[in-house]
């Protein structure tokens, strides 16, 4: 049998993937909504507030309530939209969102159960390129939800998360390439499992830093927010949905914040690496992605929305020669080293 | 500036002040853009975040308030409270409109009637039969109880007023007589 299953040198059995696939599911689906709320909780103390403490033991209910008001609201849809595509262009952006969820590496292999596992989705030879294809398949989300929207509103939205994806997206793999050049593998199990003597951050600093940055245009949060600026474009390219079709972009807005902070856990901060015994290994790996989403909430509470040229002046002037400059270094290192 | 500014002295000029005073000294900011530019904004963007990191270490300043309220200060006008003089028990109000007539709400209704030896109610000859506030109206001015010649209606320091219907809110007699629930607590000396 082949399957996309590299250097792991064994093939998992298929019930084992069905039980992975059902626990990533899971977790996403109790991790979010306390994202959610982890976010407002945070936001609030960086502005001197409590944020939600109304719903429930420390508002630990709200998340359920604004589910719950999601969910019972109605679908509608404007004249001039396109109903069949609002419908599928949450869905893409949610699909996207969970399938590059799969590489990331909460530990390594493991007996037990009768059955050899990974602490993974999957651990696909060509890793980052994955994450990077069903990054730009997002967009498609994005774009045909603003679209078929039929608002001018959404459309601007969409528009701008399209110039945007594009333009940071270089930077993004640039940023990233320097770590797969040290570590000699597109696999992220490999790429942890690498970093034995020293993580990455370290040599791959200047990396780290661009890739954090793109990373928040990469996901629309401030101060990139600009597909759905809320002062000038209402809400972008979300403006016209409602109810769990709205919700399910949101979903996904969070789904592409723990995809990215994984990513930039398992190439810069060593991944599931850490002191104590070996079943401590997801703990570690969360609690670094922890640190990363602190960070990008950190940023949102701080900076406020670039304007539109200066986003694309800043992408193509200053993170694009970084991340060259920082890949060409790195690439004279590897060779001379 | 060495020279000092003495304006009781009018018409005397600091030594050296026509030479410096009209020179103004404009400082521009650096020009944005190039390499210095990006290095100004990655100070000011790490300068940010430090604030705001601030804000988290000092904590939320909040003041939960239904259950945690925001001290008045002594003179503070709330809705307003009807005394009665503590030895006697009678009403210290003596039904003059003195206060209806000073409102510039016109929300205050007072109808005297007489005092007889049999039914007393306040000290002086009349009293007021019917004493109402429309506190939809009022505009907590306090002229009220500038107003009164008896110290018989002052202003308390309840602000919790609002209600679920205006008639709800025409306060009777009994109401601004009787024992004010104290539900706003007062602000301590130096608070």
């Amino acid at each position: 049998m082949t399957l996309p299953v590299a250097d792991t040198q064994f093939v998992e059995a298929t019930g084992v993937w069905i039980v992975k696939s059902l626990v990533i599911f899971g977790f996403i689906f109790a991790v979010v909504p306390l994202l959610t709320l982890f976010e407002r909780k945070m936001i609030g103390r960086f502005q001197n507030r409590y944020g939600p403490n109304r719903v429930g033991p420390f508002g630990l209910l709200q998340p359920l309530a604004d589910v719950i008001k999601l969910i019972s609201k109605e679908q509608s849809h404007p004249r001039t939209a396109a109903p069949l595509l609002m419908a599928l262009a949450p869905a893409i952006s949610i699909l996207t969102a969970v399938a590059s969820l799969a590489i990331i590496p909460f530990g390594d292999v493991r007996e037990g159960f009768g059955t050899k596992y990974g602490l993974y989705g999957i651990d696909v030879n060509i890793g980052l390129l994955y994450a990077f294809a069903f990054g730009s398949l997002a967009f498609y989300g994005v774009m045909l939800g603003g679209w078929a929207s039929g608002s001018k509103y959404s459309f601007l939205g969409a528009m701008r998360s399209a110039a945007q994806l594009i333009s940071y997206e270089v930077s993004l793999a640039l940023a990233l390439i320097g770590v797969v050049m040290m570590a000699g593998s597109l696999s992220l199990v490999d790429i942890v499992k690498q970093q034995h003597a020293i993580w990455y951050v370290v040599p791959q600093f200047v990396g780290l830093l661009v890739f954090t940055v793109t990373g928040l245009a990469e996901l629309n949060r401030a101060p990139f927010d600009l597909p759905e600026a809320d002062a000038e474009l209402v809400a972008g390219y979300n403006t016209e949905f409602a109810g769990m079709r709205l919700g399910s972009y949101l979903l996904a807005e969070y789904l592409n914040m723990i995809v990215i902070a994984g990513l930039a856990a398992a190439m810069f901060l060593g991944g599931w690496r850490g002191p104590g015994p070996g079943y401590l290994d997801p703990l570690w790996m969360i609690l670094k992605m922890l640190v990363f989403i602190w960070f990008f909430i950190w940023v949102r509470a701080t900076l406020p929305r670039f304007r539109y040229d200066q986003l694309m002046s800043f992408g193509w002037k200053v993170l694009l020669p970084l991340a060259t400059l920082n890949l060409l270094v790195t690439a004279i290192l590897v060779t001379v080293l | 500036m060495e020279a000092e500014l003495n304006i009781d002295k009018a018409g005397w000029t600091p030594p050296g002040y026509l030479d410096t005073a009209d020179v103004i000294e404009v400082q521009r900011a650096p020009e944005p853009g190039g390499l210095g530019g990006l290095y100004r904004a990655f100070g000011e963007t790490l300068r940010g975040l430090k604030t705001t990191f601030g804000r988290l270490i000092e904590g939320p300043l909040t003041i939960q308030y239904p259950e945690e309220k925001t001290p008045v200060y002594p003179r503070f006008r709330g809705r307003h409270k009807l005394h009665r003089f503590e030895d006697t028990g009678l009403e210290k109000c003596v039904g003059c409109s003195l206060c209806a007539a000073a409102c510039p709400a016109d929300c205050i209704r007072v109808v005297a009637a007489e005092n007889t030896p049999d039914h007393r109610v306040s000290a002086g000859e009349r009293y007021a039969e019917v004493y109402e506030i429309n506190l939809s109206r009022c505009i907590f001015c306090g002229y009220c109880e500038i107003a009164c010649p008896f110290d018989a209606i002052t202003m308390g320091h309840d602000y919790e007023l609002s209600d679920y219907n205006r008639s709800d809110l025409i306060f009777t007699k009994e109401m601004l007589l009787a024992d004010p629930v104290e539900r706003t607590p007062l602000r301590r000396e130096g608070e």
